[in-house]
């Protein structure tokens, strides 16, 4: 496959940024979108130019540090990958590919393709916790849990913390990551304790941090690699509320 | 130096009880005083940290991840072990023991492995009280699976993702202890010196990935929890940011690296497809509890797997290891696979896979049920091959995956460096030649949570007295010095070849002699191609930018131009040991069947390697003495 990339070089956060073109040829449509890069990188330094910067780790869709906005959709084309496990049969022979960073207020480009997530590290410092030390545990099985809460409790608990719901949303709302931790927690009766104060610094920690309101399009639940469900929003909401009712 | 593994007295059962009511202890007031740099923020470096951050000691996390919830700890599958016996199926402490004693092929310390069972099941309820969601069964109790080498139930899991749930509930963890100001964590730094102080580890020099600033950092200790070097194989299941740097750096500074060559090749991972691959994804152990494994009768076999007919297949795990089946360890499922490959029954375009077949298992069980077990697996699977796993089978081939070998520590986990601890896979000590499924996350999380803050304390009680440690002094200089040589070296060599290139070359010298077969001849060969390449590296390689700022090809540099010495080390190590055990096989010691041939009288050691100036490596041998089991020849027949 020929493909033509425009991709985003931007030095640092307070430099501007612009699109660079490059052109790549004989690739396989088994190669994987990273690995695409890969073979750019490799070129460039053949050439002595910079790499071009982008996050990356695992490779197989469970780390969350991969990124990129590809033809204008975090994660690219497919619906509910990481970009790590998108591949280039995705696209055609000939193809023009833009590739960008994910935009948000807070997520400051550190350069090229890389941002800086650690605004939704602070979330999860703020409550995103059960306070239960090392050595203090009760016995696992004193907790049953019924089976399909569990679950239920698993698929909130799934979030990478990619950040690709923030990038995805026209408000740059981190919600539907708050709300997956909030769910995991909630839903699970190790987390009732810490349940009202959790989701009131966890929400504040939201807007502290500069990212913006949900107004419920939806548009990050289409992205999110693991599939979190908006009704977790809508489920944190309700946390919210309820723990201003329920305050002491 | 003679090795001290400090094993405790009294009976085995007894040693870790003993060892904890008589080692020295800090008092609450005085941990205060005290910092520990914690390198890895995974399950094992992680654990560590917020643990010790709980005891009240002042915490210090580096890692070059964005988060320490991307570390790689995030991407085991399977499962976690634990001798709760919640199924009734006779496990117990002593079971556990001995499976994993059996699973290494007698070549680990009886003590720690022991310790490792015996504090497994405080680890789920530590687990389970942090909210990781494991799998429960319709009474809402702890659900249970089987792994390889074990003849019970005793892996507990969070789908196909139990990985992920343990280290967010460690990361979790950790940033409460950020948030009360116990932990500081260094994202996007990366380890590239120990500094040691009148013979003790007091402290680090780290790259800010960000920034390009090279940083100094003291501590009254320092903790490893760096994971495994696979990635030296370039295609392995690692990310492809693991490295074996930190290690390598503090082995150069005097700490003794035990059986290197030990490594894991994982039996199901994703096969290669092209020379443009970086990652090979594995696909859970677990899915060999309902998956079977075969490979076409016929060689070059042109038919699709599901018009190959049952009688011209050969479910080659099931014949020739019927008590165990499908759910051998991890080494003789590969080899396995490797011999039918070898004989031309490989399966894929490129004949290097092999079949993992669901068909009898839907057909029993249903699709719901697989899809509740593995359904992310399938997912994953789908989504990098485009292949439907519950309407065809799996293809698999062996792939590098866990260092069995790392850093020797003794039984607190202290290094052969004063104060240098080492936690999870960085070190050596619990799963001898082979490891287990779901020993794994055990082994990483019992280190950190459980152990090391039980251990460290006999070191740190005489330093309550000593203050705070400075950075300005000569040790930090000349490390700070001999960091920024070493950038300036790598930026200077200024060459055409790429480094990713040159990474591949090393993996395909190491992964052709030094992986799943091993002969004399091969490795002496593999030491000549290893030292050429490494020649080439500093003279030809091309790292292109600067050292201010990000610079991922500077990055990836530096931990190539130690893989070209670690793997040395590791064919020097294979070399050295004339018998074979778990994953160390070597052909010229085999029996009739092509099983490997221990050597108990020669061989019942660990090895440990002292760095001499890179002429040559010292060893130091650590007998392995067994007062509770008698080694057996391992037979999964």
């Amino acid at each position: 496959m020929k493909l033509t990339l425009k991709i985003w070089r931007q030095e640092n956060a307070t430099t501007k940024g612009k699109l660079v073109t490059y052109e790549l040829s004989d690739l396989s449509p088994d190669t994987s979108f990273l690995e695409m890069l890969d073979v750019l990188n490799e070129q460039l330094a053949a050439k002595g130019e910079p790499a071009v910067e982008f996050d990356h780790d695992c490779r197989e869709g469970i780390c969350g540090q991969c990124s990129l906005v590809i033809n204008g959709k975090a994660h690219g084309p497919e619906e509910h990958y990481t970009t790590c496990q998108t591949h280039l049969r995705s696209f055609s022979d000939g193809d023009t590919i833009t590739i960008e960073p994910f935009r948000a207020n807070s997520f400051p480009v550190i350069r090229d393709l890389k941002v800086d997530r650690s605004s939704m590290d602070r979330i999860i410092q703020a409550g995103g916790y059960i306070s239960s030390f090392t050595g203090m545990s009760p016995e696992a099985n004193s907790i049953p849990i019924h089976h399909d809460i569990a679950e239920s409790a698993f698929d909130s608990a799934a979030c990478i913390g990619c950040g690709a719901c923030v990038a995805t949303c026209k408000n740059s709302s981190a919600a539907l990551f708050v709300s997956a931790k909030i769910g995991h927690l909630a839903k699970l009766p190790q987390g009732q304790v810490e349940r009202n104060e959790r989701v009131q610094w966890m929400v504040n920690a939201h807007d502290d941090e500069g990212f913006g309101s949900c107004s419920n399009t939806g548009a990050c639940a289409m992205v999110c690699p693991q599939e979190v469900q908006l009704l977790d929003i809508t489920r944190m909401n309700f946390e919210y509320n309820r723990s201003k009712c329920v305050s002491k | 130096m003679a090795l001290n593994a400090k094993i405790p007295e009294g009976p085995l059962k007894d040693k870790w009880q003993n060892y904890l009511a008589k080692t020295r202890i800090v008092n609450p007031a005085n941990r205060k005083k005290l910092d520990i740099i914690v390198v890895g923020g995974g399950l094992a470096g992680g654990g560590a940290a917020a643990s010790l951050a709980e005891l009240g000691y002042n915490v210090k996390v580096f890692f070059f991840q964005d988060s320490a919830r991307r570390s790689h700890s995030v991407a085991a599958q399977g499962g976690v072990n634990a001798a709760k016996n919640y199924k009734n199926d006779g496990d117990n402490v002593y079971r556990m023991f001995y499976d994993t004693i059996k699973g290494g092929d007698f070549r680990s310390r009886e003590a720690n492995v022991y310790r490792m069972a015996e504090v497994s099941a405080d680890l789920i309820d530590h687990m389970v009280a942090q909210g990781v969601p494991f799998g429960r069964e319709y009474g809402g109790y702890l659900s249970n699976r089987s792994f390889g080498g074990v003849l019970v139930s005793r892996t507990f899991y969070a789908r196909g993702q139990s990985g992920q749930q343990l280290l967010l509930a460690t990361y979790q963890a950790m940033m409460k202890q950020i948030k009360v100001g116990k932990l500081t964590q260094y994202n996007r730094h990366e380890i590239l010196d120990i500094v040691i102080v009148n013979g003790k580890a007091r402290g680090v020099i780290a790259r800010n990935l960000n920034t390009g600033e090279i940083e100094r950092h003291s501590a009254h200790a320092v903790v490893f929890g760096t994971g495994g070097f696979g990635k030296i194989f370039y295609l392995s299941t690692l990310a492809m940011n693991s490295n074996g740097s930190a290690n390598w750096r503090a082995h150069k500074k005097g700490a003794y690296f035990a059986n290197p060559s030990w490594t894991q090749i994982h039996p199901t991972a994703l096969p290669q497809s092209g020379e443009h691959q970086s990652k090979l994804t594995l696909m859970s152990e677990s899915l060999r509890n309902d998956g079977r494994i075969w490979v076409p009768k016929n060689k070059d076999e042109q038919r699709a797997p599901g018009e190959i007919p049952e009688e011209e297949r050969d479910y080659y795990l099931e014949r020739r290891y019927p008590a165990f089946g499908n759910l051998v360890p991890r080494d003789v499922a590969s080899r396995a696979a490797k011999e039918r490959m070898d004989a031309g029954h490989g399966v894929g375009a490129l004949k290097n896979a092999v079949y993992l077949d669901f068909k009898t298992a839907i057909e029993k069980l249903g699709e719901d049920t697989i899809k509740e077990r593995y359904g992310n697996l399938f997912t994953m699977y789908e989504k990098i091959t485009a292949i439907n796993a519950y309407k065809e089978p799996m293809k698999i081939s062996p792939a590098a995956h866990f260092s069995m070998g790392g850093l020797w520590v003794d039984y607190e986990l202290q290094t052969t460096i004063p104060g240098l601890f080492a936690v999870g896979e960085a070190n050596f000590a619990d799963h001898g030649a082979n490891r287990l499924g779901a020993n794994s996350l055990l082994q990483a999380s019992v280190d950190g949570n459980f152990i090391l803050p039980n251990t460290i304390s006999n070191y740190l009680s005489d330093d309550i007295r000593t203050g705070p440690v400075s950075t300005d002094t000569p040790e930090f200089d000349e490390a700070e010095k001999d960091v920024k040589d070493q950038v300036a070296k790598l930026l200077a060599i200024k060459g055409t070849m790429p480094v990713d290139q040159i990474h591949r070359r090393l993996g395909k010298i190491m992964f052709k002699e030094v992986a799943m077969s091993r002969n004399e001849k091969g490795m002496i060969w593999a030491i000549e191609e290893i030292k050429k390449l490494r020649k080439e590296f500093w003279e030809n390689a091309a790292i292109p930018g600067n050292e201010n700022g990000p610079n991922s090809e500077l990055e990836k540099a530096g931990r190539l131009a130690d893989y070209l010495e670690i793997a040395e080390l590791m064919a020097v190590d294979a070399l050295d040991r004339k018998e074979s055990c778990g994953a160390h096989f070597r052909e010229d010691y085999q029996t009739a069947e092509g099983e490997a041939m221990r050597d108990d009288k020669n061989y019942m050691y660990s090895s440990a390697w002292e760095w001499q100036n890179g002429e040559n490596w010292k060893l130091h041998k650590e007998p392995l003495e067994f007062t509770e089991v008698t080694p057996t020849v391992r037979s999964y027949k």
